[in-house]
Order: C-alpha cells, then sequence, then structure tokens
C-alpha cells in the first residue's frame, strides 16, 4: 500500500517537475513547482519527519513561491516567446545526467545507504520530530543557528537600505 | 470486530469515513446559512429585516441563491490565461476545507466497543490508552493557510483586467503581512503548551470550569491573532481585495456563475476555519460544564462557540468601516509584529522566572 502511494506520488512529483521547465507560461511553470513542492512535503512524511513536511509547505510554497508569483505578476511577463531549442539544452543535460550519475553512486555505494546513528524512526516516533530538531538546534547546533540568524538580519537590513532611497 | 484491513480495524474505516462526511457537510451547512445569517443579522443592526421572501423570514435564501448561480452563464474571459483562471477558485476553496483535518472537536466517543476521537486525523491507541494526532497541527493549518494565497492571486492575475490584478496584489501583500502576525502571536501559546498538537493543547484547556482557557492567560494573543486572521480572509474592515467602491469586486470581477460562487464558498469557510481555530487555541475547544462525561456534550460547545465568533465576525463588519490601503500595512508591520514579538519575549520571562 505505502509502495503504491509513494509511486502515484512520485509519478505526479516528477511529471510536474517536466511541466516547471516546458510550461510557456511562467505563472503556469511555478504552480507545477508548488505541485513538486507538495510532492516533496508528501515524502517527508512517509519518512516520520512530520514538521520538515509542515515547514515545507509553509516555507517554499507557502512563502517563497508565493513571492515569485508576485514578482512575476509585477513585471507581467507573458507567455516566453524565446527559442526553445538551444545549445543550452545539450549543456544541461550532460550536466543533469552527471548529476544523476553521482546521486547514484551515492545512493548505492556510499554511506547513507545505510543510516545508523541514534535517530531511529522508533525513537523519532517516541520522542516527537519536533522536539528532536528543536533540542539539538538549540542546544548542539546552537552557533550555527546563531550565525544563520545574523546572516538572515543583514540581509534584511540591506535590502531595507536598498529600498530606502533616503535613510 | 473481526475484519481487518491492512492491520486496522473495519470499524477505523468507517469511522474515519463518517467523521470526514460529517466535518465536510457541517461546514458546508455552515457555509450556506452563513451568507443568510450575516444579510439577516446586518440588516436587523441598521434596522432592516433582511431577506424575507423566500420562505417563512427568508429561510430558504441560501437555496434560491445557489440555484440562481447555478443557473448563470459561465463567461471565461478571453485575454484570460485559462488554465490559471479554472483553478483559482479550486486552490481557493480547498484549503479552507481540508483544514479541518486536524481541528479536534469533541472527546473520544464509543461506538460498539471501538473508541473513536472526534477529530479526523486522529487515532486512539489502546494499549497505550490514548489519543494520537497529527503532532504540527498547527503548523499545518498555518501551511494551508499560506496555500490559501494562490487562489486570490491567481484569480487577479489570471483574468487579465487591472481592477482584478489590483486586487490579487493588494490581496497577497495584505496576506502575506497578516500570516506573519499572526503565527508570531500563537507561538506564545506553543511556549506554554510545549506542543503542536492540537488534540494536548485543548487536553491542557480543560478544568477549573473555563478558567484555563488561554484567551485569560494570553489575552494579547488572543486578540492580534483574531484580528490577523480577519485581515488574513479579507473581510471587512480588512476586506481591500475585493473593496467595492475602489475595485468593482476586486479579483472576482471577472469571474461569473458557479466560480464566482466558490470564492464567495471560499471566504465564508475560511471564516468557519479561522473561528474554530481560534476556538481550538484559545476559547478551550470542545471542552466545557460535563464534556469528559457526556461526550456527546463537547461538538455541542464547539459548535457553539464557533457560531459565537461567527456571529462576532458579523457583528464587525456592520459595525467597523474599512481600513484605507496604508493604514492597513502600518498596522499589520509597525503596530501587530511589534506588539507579537514582545508578547513573546513576555512570555519567555514569564515561563523562564515565574513559572
Amino acid at each position: 500500500m505505502e509502495t503504491l502511494f509513494f509511486l502515484i506520488i512520485t509519478l505526479v512529483a516528477i511529471v510536474s517537475a517536466i511541466l516547471v521547465t516546458t510550461c510557456k507560461n511562467p505563472i503556469n511553470s511555478a504552480l507545477a513547482l508548488v505541485m513538486t513542492f507538495f510532492c516533496l512535503a508528501t515524502y517527508y512524511v512517509m519518512l516520520d519527519a512530520p514538521f520538515m513536511a509542515a515547514v515545507q509547505v509553509m516555507v517554499y510554497a507557502g512563502a517563497i513561491m508565493v513571492l515569485i508569483v508576485f514578482t512575476i505578476m509585477l513585471l507581467n511577463i507573458r507567455v516566453d516567446a524565446s527559442k526553445k531549442h538551444s545549445h543550452k539544452v545539450v549543456l544541461g543535460s550532460i550536466i543533469g545526467f552527471f548529476t544523476l550519475v553521482n546521486t547514484a553512486f551515492i545512493v548505492i555505494k556510499g554511506h547513507v545507504a545505510s543510516p545508523n546513528g541514534p535517530l531511529t524512526g522508533e525513537m523519532i516516533r517516541q520522542q516527537g520530530h519536533t522536539e528532536l530538531i528543536g533540542r539539538e538546534m538549540f542546544t548542539n547546533f546552537l552557533l550555527p543557528f546563531e550565525i544563520t540568524s545574523i546572516l538572515l538580519l543583514v540581509a534584511i537590513v540591506g535590502a531595507v537600505i536598498l529600498a530606502k532611497k533616503k535613510i | 470486530m473481526g475484519i481487518e484491513i491492512l492491520g486496522l480495524p473495519m470499524m477505523y474505516y468507517i469511522a474515519m469515513v463518517a467523521k470526514v462526511i460529517g466535518a465536510f457537510v457541517f461546514v458546508l451547512l455552515t457555509v450556506a446559512y452563513a451568507t443568510y445569517a450575516e444579510r439577516k443579522i446586518i440588516g436587523h443592526m441598521q434596522v432592516r429585516l433582511g431577506p424575507m421572501r423566500t420562505g417563512w423570514h427568508g429561510l430558504l435564501q441560501p437555496i434560491a441563491d445557489g440555484l440562481k448561480l447555478f443557473f448563470k452563464e459561465e463567461i471565461v474571459p478571453s485575454q484570460a490565461s485559462t488554465f490559471a483562471f479554472l483553478v483559482a477558485p479550486l486552490i481557493a476553496l480547498i484549503p479552507a476545507f481540508i483544514t479541518f483535518a486536524v481541528i479536534p472537536f469533541g472527546g473520544v466517543i464509543e461506538v460498539a466497543g471501538y473508541k473513536i476521537p472526534l477529530q479526523i486525523a486522529a487515532y486512539f491507541d489502546t494499549a497505550a490508552g490514548r489519543v494520537y494526532d497529527v503532532n504540527v497541527g498547527v503548523l499545518y493549518i498555518l501551511a494551508m493557510s499560506s496555500i490559501g494565497v494562490y487562489g486570490v492571486v491567481l484569480a487577479g492575475w489570471a483574468s487579465n483586467s487591472k481592477y482584478s490584478l489590483l486586487g490579487g496584489l493588494r490581496a497577497s501583500a495584505q496576506m502575506i503581512s497578516y500570516e506573519l502576525s499572526a503565527g508570531l502571536a500563537i507561538v506564545s501559546i506553543f511556549m506554554l503548551t510545549g506542543t503542536l498538537s492540537l488534540n494536548e493543547i485543548v487536553n491542557q484547556q480543560s478544568g477549573f470550569g473555563g478558567f484555563e482557557w488561554y484567551v485569560f492567560k494570553q489575552p494579547l494573543a488572543f486578540v492580534l491573532f483574531f484580528i490577523c486572521c480577519i485581515a488574513e480572509i479579507n473581510r471587512t474592515p480588512f476586506d481591500l481585495p475585493e473593496a467595492e467602491t475602489e475595485l468593482v469586486s476586486g479579483f472576482c470581477t471577472e469571474y461569473s456563475s458557479m466560480k464566482y460562487a466558490m470564492f464567495f464558498m471560499a471566504e465564508y469557510a475560511n471564516m468557519v476555519t479561522v473561528c474554530a481555530i481560534t476556538t481550538t487555541l484559545f476559547l478551550g475547544g470542545w471542552n466545557g460544564p460535563l464534556a469528559t462525561t457526556i461526550p456527546i456534550l463537547g461538538p455541542v460547545y464547539f459548535v457553539a462557540k464557533v457560531y459565537f465568533l461567527i456571529f462576532f465576525c458579523m457583528w464587525l463588519r456592520a459595525t467597523v468601516p474599512r481600513y484605507r490601503y496604508d493604514q492597513l500595512m502600518h498596522l499589520g508591520w509597525k503596530v501587530f509584529l511589534p506588539v507579537s514579538l514582545l508578547n513573546i519575549v513576555a512570555t519567555g520571562i514569564w515561563n523562564y522566572f515565574i513559572k
């Protein structure tokens, strides 16, 4: 049952990922990308990571993509009339092929193939996914967390300075 | 109870389907009669009668409205982006309904020896003796409400009309701004509960005859959250995306027939959902006198509280004039955001030093 569900979701994910690149209308591409994000969120749920799933939908589908759609609307880009075939397709396929080989190699031969740390599925279900992430983030990974927040603060201040002519 | 499908008893599936259909029918009926109630309540507040002609005191008005909209001509503007135009009402309507999956509307009832928690995405674990539900329920609600923005934005863009586009732009800016404050307002609730599961949050609010409700512990968060929610579902006094005096009818100007009706339903369904969420987080959910001993009282209390909040929304609409756009942005970014952040800091200090 779970395998069947996984296959259906994968089909939707792949079809919408293809649609992202083939749609002529940028808004339709953006919608297809949102669909892909939803499929990724479903994977997270199936991997016992509900927090990641909710954040995936909230941050990517809910915030970032809305801003992208907003920008497309403001710039009023209609149907993309540029040439469909160019040398970029060849370059893109070569890069894509090597990325695929690389990923396949890591999945089959790398250390990722059999995770054997303290975080088993059973333990995540018992302690709660959100609790585990929160505890790790505010104890062992406090410094990276704070550095990330300073980075975001710098970005916000930068955006305000760029947007305002007179401060 | 002998039959099992995929490791779960037959009763599980029956209960699940019954709960889904029950919640769906409840929201649909409430939406239909909320339109009637709104016209009637605002009518009486403004010393009018409201609808009187269709049935006894106009009781058949929603059915008449539905039939009228159903038989209207369906027009898709020739210059519209067809796919986005068709899909926008669906995206507006669906998140409003599926949010109900995580809201607990009652305690645990027992049917033929099988214990059923009255919450769609939950089950009763007999071995552990407690209810398990989605443990990120609140985040799920926030995620779904952020998806609802797409419906309005796409409708505004796809219609290829100036009024619609302006409505869509206003809606997206407004919803993004107020989503932030709403999210920050309920962070202070999580700091008190220590959980994101809605079932747990409701359980923690039982006892002391209602004085454990978070509306008493976090009055500021309640006010902030409710106002932000009203702004997020685009109701008066924040209904700028469809301000009829400025933008004809905003993002749904070009829509007709059932597609227009779907936006209308989405607005009311969102109102029901938002009131249900506020009830769950701040007003004790289904808790009330004798609710734990007589399980059937749970849904009754829940519905009563939700209907009171819906009445409050309508009351606001009859009383408060519409905000100007710059006032709206000022209120969202310069008042609500700092106040909700301060509330978080204050709750943190309370948690650390006093509790």
